[in-house]
Order: C-alpha cells, then sequence, then structure tokens
C-alpha cells in the first residue's frame, strides 16, 4: 500500500514496513518518497511502502508493532550530495540536528523515534537512512548526485528485503 | 538606573519563526515586542485571478494544523457570494471534520506544546518519561482527530475533499459508524484530561480582555454565528471591517489587529468558552467547573484547561453526528458563479478566522482578503507579556524567561497562519 491512508491492521501483518519521509516540491527533499516509491513498484512481496507521513507524531502509530523498519529521509550535514548515512536506529544514538522536522508543531523523525524509545512502541529492527542533499529549492527533480545515489540505495533495500 | 534585558531568539514549541525582546528600565517594563520574522506568505495576491472553486485547496496550505478552517472559511465565504447555504447532513459533516480538526489541534498543544511548561520539562519527551500513560492517552485522542480528518478530508494534513457545496465524496454509513467505538473512549479520555489540566499549577494572572468569538443561538460555534464580544461588538461577517482593522508594526511581518478606536482584543479558546459557556452541554459546564474554571476565565495561562473542556465538546460533538448520521444522496450542492462579495468567520482551533473575497460573473477572483487568529492575537501576548513581566520583577532572569515563554504558548501561536503583508505602495519623487 502507499499513500497517507494508514491501515495499521495490514502494516502489522507483513513483515517490513518502508517509509519514505520528504517533500516532493523540494527537489532531492523527495528522495526519501523516490526510494519509498521505487522500491514498491518492484511489487516485492511481504513489504509495505508508506510514501510521506504529513504528521511526525503519527509515525509512532504507524510503525508500531511492524518487525522491520526501513525509514529514508533527506539531510543537510555539508557532506558531498550524495552521502548516505545509515544507523541502527534501536541500539546507535541518532544525532538530532541530522533528521530536522518540517514543522515545530509537529516532530522529526528522530523526535517520534526518542518518544517512542521512552514508550515503548519502537519496532523490533529499525534502519533510518540519511541522503545528503544538494538543492531544496522550490522545485521537483533530484540533483544527479542524488539521484545516483538513491538508486543504488533502492538496490540495496530491495536485496536486504530478500533476505 | 537599572536595566534589564529578556530575549528569547527563538521560541520554541510554536509554529513558525518568532522570537521576544523586552526591556525592562528602572524596575518598569518600558518595551515588549513579539518578533515575527517568517517571511510574508503572499496569499491573498496569488488568490487573485483564480477560479472561485481553488481557494478551499489553496488557503488549505497557510497551514498544516488548520487547514480545515481554511477550507471552511473560504468555501462559506464564497458560497455566500454565490448565494448558496449548505444545510442538513453535509452542515453536519463540515461541523465533523472542524470537531477533528479541534481535537488534534488541541490535544497535540496540551500534551506536546503546553503541559511541559507546567511540569518543568524540557519538551514532551522528556515528559513522557515520567508520565508515560498522559502522553499515551494524548497521543491515543490526537490520532482519533486525525482519523475523523482522514476519513472526511481524504488525507489527515491538508485534506482534498473539501469543496464548495460540500465535498467530493461522502463517507457511507459503516464507514462512519467505525469511529463510534473509537469516539466513545475519546470523550472519556477527553475528562480525563480536563481532570488533568484542573490539576497543573497556575500562575496567578488575570487580565480584563475584549473577548471576541463567533456566537450562534442554537450551538457551540464552528462554522456559524455572529461575531460578538464581551464589549459589545454583535455584527454579521460582512461588517467584520467597518469594526477591525489591522496595522503593520515594524517589528513584525504579522500584522497587528485591533478593534477600531479601542485597541487589542482575544479570539481563540479562551474568548469562545467566556462568550458560549451556556451553549456546551452540561456534563461538559460541570466538568469545566469541576477542573476549577468558573463560567468566565480570565487567566491565560488556563487555557489549558479551556482547550481540553473544546476537546471534550469536540468529542460529544461528533459522536453525536456520527451517531446520527445517514449518507446524503448528493455529497455536495451546486455552486454557481456571479458577480459578487462574500464575507465569512469560522472559528479555527486559535480563534476567528475572517476571510472575504470578490468574484466577477466568470468566478474568477478579484480580491481576497484573510484574518488568520494568530494575527489577531499578536497585541494581546504583546500586552499579557507586560502585564505579567511587571508584575514578577521579582523573578530570576531564568524563571522569567521559561515563564514569559510559557505565556507566549498559552496562544498556540502560529506565527505561519499570521505572515501575509500589507498592500506596498512605492511613492517616487
Amino acid at each position: 500500500m502507499s499513500g497517507n491512508n494508514i491501515d495499521e491492521t495490514t502494516l502489522r501483518s507483513r513483515q517490513t514496513l518502508i517509509i519514505g519521509i520528504g517533500n516532493p516540491y523540494r527537489k532531492d527533499d523527495d528522495v526519501g518518497l523516490y526510494v519509498a516509491r521505487k522500491v514498491r513498484e518492484t511489487g516485492l512481496e511481504n513489504i509495505d511502502v508508506v510514501e510521506g507521513v504529513g504528521d511526525g507524531i503519527a509515525l509512532l502509530n504507524v510503525w508500531e508493532g511492524a518487525s522491520r523498519v526501513i525509514v529514508i529521509d533527506s539531510v543537510i550535514s555539508g557532506r558531498e550530495p550524495g552521502s548516505v548515512y545509515c544507523f541502527d536506529a534501536i541500539n546507535e544514538e541518532i544525532p538530532t540536528d541530522l533528521f530536522t522536522g518540517y514543522s515545530t508543531h509537529s516532530i522529526s523523525v528522530v523526535d517520534a523515534l526518542e518518544l517512542a524509545k521512552v514508550l515503548g512502541k519502537l519496532p523490533q529492527r529499525m534502519i533510518l537512512y540519511g541522503i545528503e542533499g544538494n538543492e531544496f529549492s522550490l522545485g521537483v527533480g533530484l540533483s544527479p548526485q542524488v539521484q545516483k545515489t538513491a538508486d543504488k540505495l533502492v538496490e540495496r533495500i530491495i536485496e536486504e528485503c530478500r533476505l | 538606573m537599572k536595566s534589564r534585558t529578556i530575549k528569547v531568539d527563538y521560541l520554541a514549541r510554536v509554529e513558525g519563526e518568532g522570537g521576544l525582546n523586552i526591556r525592562i528600565k528602572d524596575d518598569k517594563v518600558v518595551d515588549v515586542k513579539l518578533r515575527i520574522f517568517e517571511p510574508p506568505r503572499f496569499f491573498e495576491a496569488f488568490l487573485r485571478d483564480r477560479k472561485y472553486t481553488e481557494p478551499p485547496d489553496i488557503t488549505a496550505r497557510i497551514c498544516g494544523i488548520c487547514p480545515v478552517a481554511y477550507q471552511m472559511s473560504s468555501s462559506h465565504a464564497l458560497e455566500t457570494a454565490c448565494g448558496v447555504s449548505v444545510d442538513g447532513v453535509l452542515r453536519k459533516l463540515r461541523r465533523l471534520i472542524y470537531c477533528g480538526e479541534w481535537i488534534e489541534s488541541h490535544v497535540l498543544h496540551i500534551y506536546m506544546l503546553h503541559a511541559p511548561d507546567f511540569l518543568g520539562y524540557q519538551d514532551a519527551i522528556e515528559m513522557a518519561k515520567d508520565y508515560p500513560d498522559v502522553v499515551q492517552r494524548g497521543l491515543r485522542l490526537k490520532k482519533i482527530g486525525n482519523d475523523i480528518v482522514t476519513l472526511l478530508g481524504g488525507r489527515e494534513i491538508h485534506p482534498i475533499n473539501v469543496r464548495l457545496g460540500g465535498f467530493y465524496k461522502v463517507p457511507t454509513n459503516s464507514e462512519l459508524k467505525a469511529l463510534e467505538e473509537h469516539l466513545e473512549w475519546a470523550v472519556d479520555a477527553a475528562l480525563e484530561t480536563v481532570r488533568w489540566t484542573g490539576t497543573l499549577p497556575f500562575p496567578d494572572f488575570e487580565q480584563d480582555y475584549e473577548f471576541v468569538s463567533l456566537r450562534h443561538p442554537d450551538e457551540y460555534p464552528f462554522n456559524e454565528g455572529r461575531v460578538v464580544s464581551n464589549k459589545g461588538i454583535d455584527i454579521t461577517a460582512d461588517q467584520f471591517l467597518d469594526y477591525f482593522e489591522e496595522q503593520h508594526v515594524k517589528h513584525s511581518t504579522s500584522l497587528h489587529s485591533v478593534v477600531k478606536d479601542r485597541g487589542e482584543y482575544l479570539v481563540g479558546p479562551l474568548a469562545r468558552y467566556n462568550l458560549n459557556f451556556d451553549k456546551l452541554p452540561s456534563s461538559v459546564q460541570q466538568a469545566a467547573k469541576e477542573a476549577g474554571i468558573a463560567e468566565t476565565c480570565n487567566n491565560p495561562f488556563k487555557s489549558i484547561i479551556v482547550r481540553s473542556v473544546e476537546t471534550l465538546f469536540a468529542c460529544h460533538e461528533a459522536l453525536a453526528i456520527v451517531k446520527d448520521y445517514n449518507r446524503p444522496k448528493k455529497p455536495c450542492l451546486e455552486v454557481k458563479p456571479r458577480a459578487a462579495t462574500g464575507h465569512w468567520c469560522t472559528e479555527a482551533p486559535r480563534g476567528l478566522l475572517y476571510h472575504h473575497y470578490t468574484i466577477d460573473d466568470d468566478g474568477v477572483i478579484q480580491d481576497a482578503r484573510i484574518i488568520a487568529p494568530t494575527s489577531q492575537n499578536q497585541k494581546a501576548v504583546e500586552k499579557d507579556l507586560l502585564g505579567f513581566v511587571q508584575k514578577n520583577l521579582h523573578l530570576s532572569q531564568e524563571d522569567l524567561t521559561w515563564q514569559c515563554e510559557q505565556m507566549v504558548r498559552n496562544y498556540d501561536p502560529c506565527i505561519s497562519c499570521s505572515c501575509h503583508f500589507l498592500k506596498l505602495n512605492i511613492e517616487r519623487e
């Protein structure tokens, strides 16, 4: 399934949940959604894909009960565009300034993760990918370096899901 | 001469970008400025020349927290211009989606943004370590608000199913029925929330406000009513600009609204509650009284209790609408354009939201005006701060700064919503 209408019952009955986060109209900020979409298009079984969650707090409900979750978002850290960060979100400390919230009335991925830790609402396994973006102005389409990384990440995620 | 400055460069737990400057000289507060530096957004300008059917979708983008309010005010204003009135089940569904927005917005503010202030935590994550059950209750309650907006609006943020005359698609009886059991839980959880907020410690501070909100003869207001105040205003929305005006101030990209020839006023939960207490169901009135607020409440810090009372009301109202629902044959009424101007106000979670549109015979928008609740409250926030700081100069810098931020958060300001811009005239000599 995809989109914003999240059927939690369906999600919990499946194995891996892929969550892409971003704004499709802010160029490289689309990268999380792009990866999620590409993974969905492969039609792999036992995978659920959520492209965009409008409300950071809703992430807690989306991933609760899933056995394995993969989240993909863009980051701005000053590294080379297209660089990839990969965190074991259950066991590693994640720098809070890397995945910033899009709204102070909502919460960021990392905040949602922290809140889920405190409330015992984490999935069993969770990988958080951050892809360094280059261009976040208004418009559509990924920068070439980001596109290249995103396509490699799609392959890597598909491979992981097949295991 | 002793002077002291309180400066908060960047306000946390509010929507949008703002800061605060307070100057104290010889134990007297000489200047308070809520600085809004969120860039202006020009929504009114780019609505011009668009089709009359577009504002519900375009203006919803002004705010991620209260898009329904923008959809409701714009739809009503344009329907009025076109001589259409939406009634019956479709009217009830509009109240229902508004209930959803009030629940999600109020609960977010109560649990995630405001309660940590009263209990001395930096944020809700810290608070959740000591109050996990309370935060869980808040998250579940908020989700029910989101679910209502998702069901009726198509998605939880920036809904896409609202249109002039009603909705693109209305839910089936069974889809709405599925909410019933959740709303029954929500009524109990909201009552617990009222009781819990009533136990928080409140600074002793009251102001003589001019409260402004809608008032409807039969119901607690969402979509309809006259614009009234406790100081004599009682008008229709089309008289709004005769009584209220927006002023540009140098330190803010948000305009400041005032009652003409009088000054600041207050919109939002506290105003609605004070002007419409008699329209709340008796069980909700009782809960408010038990939580320690009487029929009138002038302490802005207690707005957290009032928000929880309104949440309880919204859960009651939503449950009643869901129980009574019978799917209408058509999801919307036809709205044909004609050259006219339409004005309307509805009650966003943060208060009165005024829209007006002038369209031509082909339905092309000639003029648009939007006055958001946060900009209406800017002056009241500054006056509260002035009064509060003056009374609490004995506090340490740290405590006073903390309480000033808390004071701003009493309003749950949505700074992003409030930023539009005055018409710009350049004169060259």
